[in-house]
């Protein structure tokens, strides 16, 4: 029975690679950054045991706990990472609780982050070769720890079902998660901050991370290597029942979830309100712009959007802040603008099969791509303007207005021109609709790489009047290439959206149908 | 553009000769990599009948349905709704149809009103009208209740039942249906049988494809019986059943019935 699970999980990898060839071409790129990513770390471990003894520790107690937590915390935020083996599938067949627990553990560790996390664990034997004992444990303590991750990611994605199986909990849950992810490069900073402002902070997190199931079983070897066995010892026994407990846990909502299917209450609701469709003009372009708005709003792939603008002044702020004077922060009004106008680079990919309706029901290329980019602009506009005028009043250079206008105003209508030219021309695998917004389909990464790379470097050609203005003003100083650098990106940008909607318009309407079937191979 | 074609008789005799029928099919094919899914299919569809359409699975029925809903792009072949080229003049042949295609997504983060009032109104109906008969489609087909709740919330039934009110909003002359009785109940499935028979006679023309042998003898007028891609036979239901059953017909006409062969360890007395 645990052969079967583990053959279904390689069967299920090998099958999801079959079904394009781009697929392939990105999960061996994906295979080879992890394999990258490997042996890097493999380096650094061996490198590590020339050091001395105490910040072998040190270091090896923070990377293995932020392990560990990596993978109970990333099923929390990634709902659904990998539930190819749900164990809600297996509820229907009599498979013996142990058996399956076996073999859901084992499964596990297959697929690059098990291999990874198991190869990385496995190294820090290499690390502690100068000493024997401690060599030999950090073999043991890999094993032990891997499963201690197993089988804490397995609870959380168990315990996580039942409240999965609510639609608005998975809508709310995967919006939010995206918060903490944009904010990881502040966070990141804040902890090397604390690190740098007193040396002793590592150590001291790295004594108390040692005694809690995260860090125990690195702990251990640096333990024996330092001569200390009881220590060691009872590490070994606070780790060893860690393992129990979270597998204990595991067990008791295993066999809860597996006799509770998941029932997703809904409350009926009468009509009578159409919403945003009854204050568009009743047009087909106003009827997607409605339509594409309610989706901003309801749809977490685009909510999730939309919750990351405010975050972006913290972003900037945080990055200028490091280079001293706040310099990013004042072109937050084009880089939104950016991020918004690209945002709708890949709508028909999100659509996903849906699109059929627009198809049936005729839309004229031009009025989908209206609608869809007069969607964006409703919000973008005020939004963009607000975070263009409002850092360079509040850092009194508004001087500089006519320039970061005609940059922002310029980025927004050329991109979300641009956009909606590459979103009816191309499209890549996006996660599905009702899916996380962050689950990010196998082989995802070469097609989109390529698609985005190559846009990306179009949309600075386009830019380019209003780009060189900017850095003639920002060179001269002088008012005139302000003012021109408004006009440009009014002009040039109002040209290039028009411009956008009609040649994507008729590329949609040449190859509406051919759209709906590359979009269909994703499903 | 070619002249559509006269009714070739295939579909049985029931219509006068020279009118244009609702559907023409001439030599439609079409290729996935080296399978063949339609391989030259004609049909003909007379106007205000209601016309089934079975096969075993993996006919091609559904990709027969797409290439003639102007969904999916023929290899080879032509299509005429009502005369028009489907894939010359698209927009003027798809402003007579309505379609319900079958495993294909809906805007489901919409709700059901939402939903039938945005079919409504990217045919470029004006809103009144929309709102008229949007509440009309509702109370027909018993989703009044539930007007305001998600389609994403919806039991696979009423997913049926709004995506068929979403094709029948702008009253098309040609309604296209791939399975649309499947998960529905069988209250609601009588509603449709009902609102698909009363269009039938008032000179709409009706698509369906099913498996459901009884309910295709019992509903169509006209059936097509399609398998590996080919027309097997077509005409009135009761020209291509002869004496027996629809399903006996069928069965001998497709053939894999493997009599006998039981499965004897089933056996649990």
């Amino acid at each position: 029975m645990v052969a079967h699970l583990l053959k279904l999980k390689l069967l299920l990898l090998r099958n999801s690679l079959r079904r394009s060839t781009w697929q392939l071409v990105g999960v061996i790129l994906g295979a080879l950054y992890g394999l990258g990513l490997l042996g890097m770390i493999v380096a650094g471990l061996i490198a590590l045991g020339a050091l001395d003894l105490e910040l072998m520790r040190t270091v090896v107690v923070l990377g293995g706990s932020a392990a560990v937590l990596g993978w109970v915390v990333i099923p929390l935020v990634a709902s659904g990472v990998d539930m190819t083996l749900d164990p809600a599938r297996f509820v229907t067949f009599t498979i013996p609780l142990r058996q399956l627990m076996t073999g859901l553990t084992l499964s596990g560790v297959i697929g690059i982050p098990g291999a990874v996390t198991l190869i990385a664990f496995l190294a820090l034997t290499l690390t502690w070769i100068r000493y024997p004992i401690a060599a030999l444990a950090a073999a043991i303590c890999a094993v032990c720890a891997v499963l201690l991750c197993v089988a804490g990611s397995r609870l959380v994605t168990t315990a996580g079902t039942a409240l999965a199986s609510f639609r608005r909990f998975r809508d709310v849950s995967s919006m939010v998660a995206i918060i903490p992810l944009v904010l990881l490069g502040p966070i990141f900073a804040g902890v090397t901050a604390g690190f740098r402002n007193s040396p002793e902070f590592a150590g001291e997190l790295a004594n108390i991370l040692a005694w809690t199931p995260l860090g125990v079983f690195v702990a251990i070897p640096a333990d024996l290597a330092a001569g200390d066995g009881l220590t060691a010892l009872a590490r070994l026994g606070i780790g060893l029942g860690a393992i129990a407990g979270v597998t204990y846990l595991w067990h008791a909502s295993l066999s809860h979830a597996l006799v509770t299917p998941p029932y997703n209450a809904v409350s009926r609701k009468p009509g009578g309100n159409v919403g945003l469709f009854a204050r568009v003009p009743a047009t087909p372009a106003g009827a997607v712009a409605a339509r594409a708005l309610t989706y901003w709003v309801r749809d977490p792939r685009y909510a999730a959007s939309i919750l990351v603008v405010p975050l972006l002044p913290i972003l900037l702020w945080f990055i200028s802040g490091d280079s001293g004077g706040f310099f990013l922060l004042n072109y937050l009004g084009p880089v939104t603008a950016f991020l918004l106008a690209w945002s709708i680079s890949a709508d028909i990919s999100y659509d996903n099969t849906a699109f059929w309706m627009h198809l049936s029901a005729g839309v004229s290329g031009r009025a989908d791509r209206a609608g869809r980019a007069a969607a964006l602009l409703v919000f973008a506009v005020p939004v963009v303007l607000v975070f263009t005028i409002a850092p360079l009043w509040l850092s009194g250079s508004l001087a500089d207005l006519p320039m970061m206008l005609g940059l922002a105003v310029g980025t927004l209508l050329t991109g979300t021109g641009f956009a909606s030219v590459v979103s009816a021309r191309y499209t890549y695998n996006v996660p599905l609709p009702g899916e996380s917004p962050f689950k990010t389909p196998p082989g995802t990464g070469f097609s989109m790489l390529a698609i985005q790379g190559i846009g990306w470097v179009v949309l600075m050609v386009l830019l380019a009047p209003e780009v060189g203005l900017a850095i003639a003003y920002l060179a001269t100083g002088s008012t005139v290439f302000g003012w021109l650098t408004l006009c440009a990106g009014v002009v040039v940008g109002t040209a290039v959206f028009y411009g956008g909607i009609r040649i994507g318009g008729a590329w949609y309407d040449k190859r509406g149908p051919e759209l709906l079937e590359a979009v269909a191979v994703n499903k | 553009m070619p002249p559509a074609p006269e009714p070739s008789g295939r579909s049985g005799g029931s219509q006068a000769p020279g009118v244009r029928p609702a559907l023409a099919l001439r030599g439609l094919a079409k290729r996935f990599g080296d399978r063949i899914a339609v391989n030259g299919i004609d049909l003909d569809v007379p106007t205000g009948s209601f016309y089934g359409l079975v096969g075993p699975n993996g006919a091609g029925k559904t990709t027969t349905l797409s290439m003639a809903t102007g969904l999916l792009r023929p290899d080879y072949g032509q299509i005429w709704v009502h005369g028009v080229d489907v894939w010359r003049a698209p927009l003027e042949a798809k402003k007579l149809m309505g379609i319900l295609p079958d495993g294909v997504r809906l805007f489901d983060r919409l709700t059901g009103e939402q939903l039938v009032t945005y079919a409504g109104l990217l045919r470029g109906m004006d809103r009144e009208e929309v709102a008229v008969r949007v509440s009309d489609l509702l109370e027909a087909l018993d989703l009044v209740e539930d007007a305001g709740t998600l389609v994403v919330d919806y039991s696979a039934g009423m997913t049926k039942k709004i995506a068929l009110a979403s094709a029948l909003v702008h009253a098309p002359r040609l309604l296209v249906l791939d399975e649309p009785f499947e998960s529905v109940d069988p209250v609601s499935a009588a509603n449709i049988r009902d609102i698909l028979a009363t269009y039938a006679s008032g000179g709409g023309t009706v698509i369906v494809s099913s498996h459901v042998m009884d309910l295709v003898q019992r509903m169509c007028d006209h059936v097509a019986v399609i398998a590996a891609g080919t027309v097997l036979a077509a005409g009135t239901v009761d020209d291509v059943r002869g004496d027996a059953t629809l399903e006996d017909r069928f069965v001998e006409l497709v053939g894999g019935r493997n009599p006998g062969a039981g499965l004897a360890w089933l056996r649990t007395s």
